[in-house]
């Protein structure tokens, strides 16, 4: 098991934002967290990342060929260093860098020229309009271009898991389809995905592994065929 | 005459730029104004005062030691005054800069004494080199020449290296910087060195053109060398740099052609502040401090 999520309680001054969650993700696959904004699903991605200080419970990593740690008290920039990276909600991107700027950025770990040209190169491949606005600043691109760049910048650090905070957040439905279709590819060549989504039908037609988070704790889980299928999803979720 | 007061307008003016610099660069990051830097100017000039004169250490050690005494001083007043509040409110940081301020020009009392000390200017720096009518010291020349070179060392840091665009990252959203692997407490240690160092030479410049180091002599320059990272543009180092050099030119020759004005030449970094907060409260190349979305 790559990531083992043992009892997660997150607390933000009096709320109990996530209340005890178990979550497990195997390497090679996409799983799914999906619910409603304020549910806690950014809460939970945000504790793997390191950003969330002082929750209770535990989370176990094991990346290929390596004992398993734990990652609680661990600060953000040491997960990226053990192969977790996360592209935040909201995209975040640096607005007076360069598109290039950023992506290299999201290389700063690393020490290899080479490999972190070849990787700018696989991003362009991926998203050729990035390329073709490298040396713009990234508060010029658009919402989608954007979006583009964070999933790119997360990938440069070749994360085992790349976790994406609601990558189709404020996306025109087109460019929501080409997102996600850029997630199934990069599953498709090996990566470990955490997704989590408001789109729940796009979300749950590409996970292996899905979550439902209702006010802080795990209402429904199974494959995500299933899910699609369950009544309760589909009232809630996928209008019905 | 005007090329005397010129090459002497711009040697000020790329002090004050130095200076300015340090703080422009840890405002662009913390939002701090790090008023102990103008101390951090002094303690350089000291330390290349006991090194060169007390110690008659040759001169190009003399001002490494300044340089790495200072440079570690900046470090220490980093992680003892301003790293432990790093999450706490902004004004408890700059509470605690002031404090440092006093601390240090108070300690600098105790230890070096109030008396100011004569500094021997190394006779080499003072020979004058006579072209035509113009009577020009190598000192004079100097420090424009070190300024434009030190500059552009820094901006070739800044622009062009990882750490360089790690601090760029970091002005913007610190949390993003440190999801991307950045250990942010490392860069910013390294822009203090790097402001730390700068203040140290512009320390060691000064005390060589006003030959003397004194305990608060860190503290007009100080504030002189803020006013000209803000009318430059706060978070800007060319910014710093111009408006160095702006305030260098009106302080010289506003005296130099008014020099029924010489009393008031203090005030004038002071009408430059508030005629630039007035006109344009972003200074000159300084851009809007956006709200982060």
């Amino acid at each position: 098991m790559m990531l083992d999520i043992k009892n997660l309680n997150i607390w933000y001054g009096g709320i109990h934002a996530v209340k005890g969650i178990h979550m497990n993700i195997e390497k090679g696959e996409i799983v799914t967290l999906i619910g409603a904004n304020g549910a806690g699903k950014s809460s939970a991605i945000r504790a793997i990342a390191g950003l969330v200080k002082g929750y209770k419970g535990n989370i176990v990593y094991t990346r290929s060929g390596e004992a398993a740690v734990s990652l609680s008290g661990r600060p953000p920039e040491e997960m990226v260093k053990m192969g977790i990276a996360l592209s935040p909600e909201g995209r975040r991107i640096l607005p007076q860098l360069t598109v290039e700027e950023n992506l290299r950025l999201g290389a700063y770990i690393r020490h290899d020229k080479a490999g972190v040209a070849e990787d700018i190169d696989y991003v362009y491949g991926l998203f050729p309009r990035l390329q073709e606005r490298r040396r713009q600043k990234g508060g010029t691109l658009s919402g989608g271009e954007q979006q583009m760049l964070a999933v790119g910048r997360a990938l440069m650090s070749r994360p085992d898991l790349l976790m994406l905070d609601e990558p189709s957040l404020g996306l025109a439905p087109i460019l929501v389809s080409e997102v996600f279709s850029v997630i199934r590819e990069l599953n498709r060549q090996g990566k470990t995905i955490l997704l989590v989504e408001q789109n729940a039908f796009a979300a749950l037609k590409i996970a292996s592994k899905a979550y439902v988070l209702e006010v802080g704790s795990i209402v429904i889980e199974g494959t995500g065929e299933e899910l699609l299928q369950d009544s309760r999803v589909k009232e809630a979720y996928l209008g019905g | 005459m005007f090329v005397q007061h010129f090459i002497n307008a711009l040697g000020l003016g790329a002090l004050y730029g130095l200076i300015a610099i340090g703080y422009t660069m840890v405002y662009g990051i913390l939002r701090l104004i790090n008023f102990a830097h103008g101390d951090i100017f002094m303690l350089g000039a000291y330390f290349v005062f006991f090194a060169t004169i007390q110690y008659k250490l040759p001169w190009g050690l003399g001002v490494a030691i300044a340089i790495v005494g200072a440079t570690a001083c900046g470090l220490l007043v980093d992680r003892i005054a301003y790293r432990p509040l790093r999450g706490a409110p902004r004004i408890s940081a700059l509470i605690s800069a002031i404090g440092v301020s006093f601390f240090l020009e108070n300690l600098a009392v105790v230890i070096f004494t109030g008396m100011p000390r004569a500094v021997v200017q190394p006779p080499w720096l003072m020979k004058p080199v006579i072209l035509g009518e113009v009577r020009l010291i190598p000192l004079g020349l100097m420090v424009p020449v070190i300024a434009f070179v030190l500059v552009s060392g820094l901006l070739w840091v800044v622009y062009k290296t990882k750490p360089g665009l790690a601090m760029r990252s970091i002005s913007h959203d610190i949390e993003t910087t440190r999801l991307l692997g950045v250990s942010v407490d490392k860069i910013i240690a390294l822009t203090f060195a790097l402001g730390s160092a700068l203040a140290a030479l512009a320390g060691i410049m000064w005390a060589l053109r006003y030959p003397r180091v004194e305990p608060f002599m860190g503290v007009f320059p100080g504030f002189k060398a803020f006013i000209a990272a803000v009318f430059g543009g706060i978070g800007s180092i060319p910014g710093a740099m111009v408006g160095g050099v702006i305030l260098g030119f009106v302080e010289i020759m506003s005296v130099a052609f008014f020099p029924k004005l010489s009393g008031y030449k203090d005030a004038f970094a002071f009408v430059l502040l508030i005629v630039i907060l007035l006109i344009k409260p972003t200074g000159l190349m300084g851009e809007r401090m956006e709200e982060k979305i």
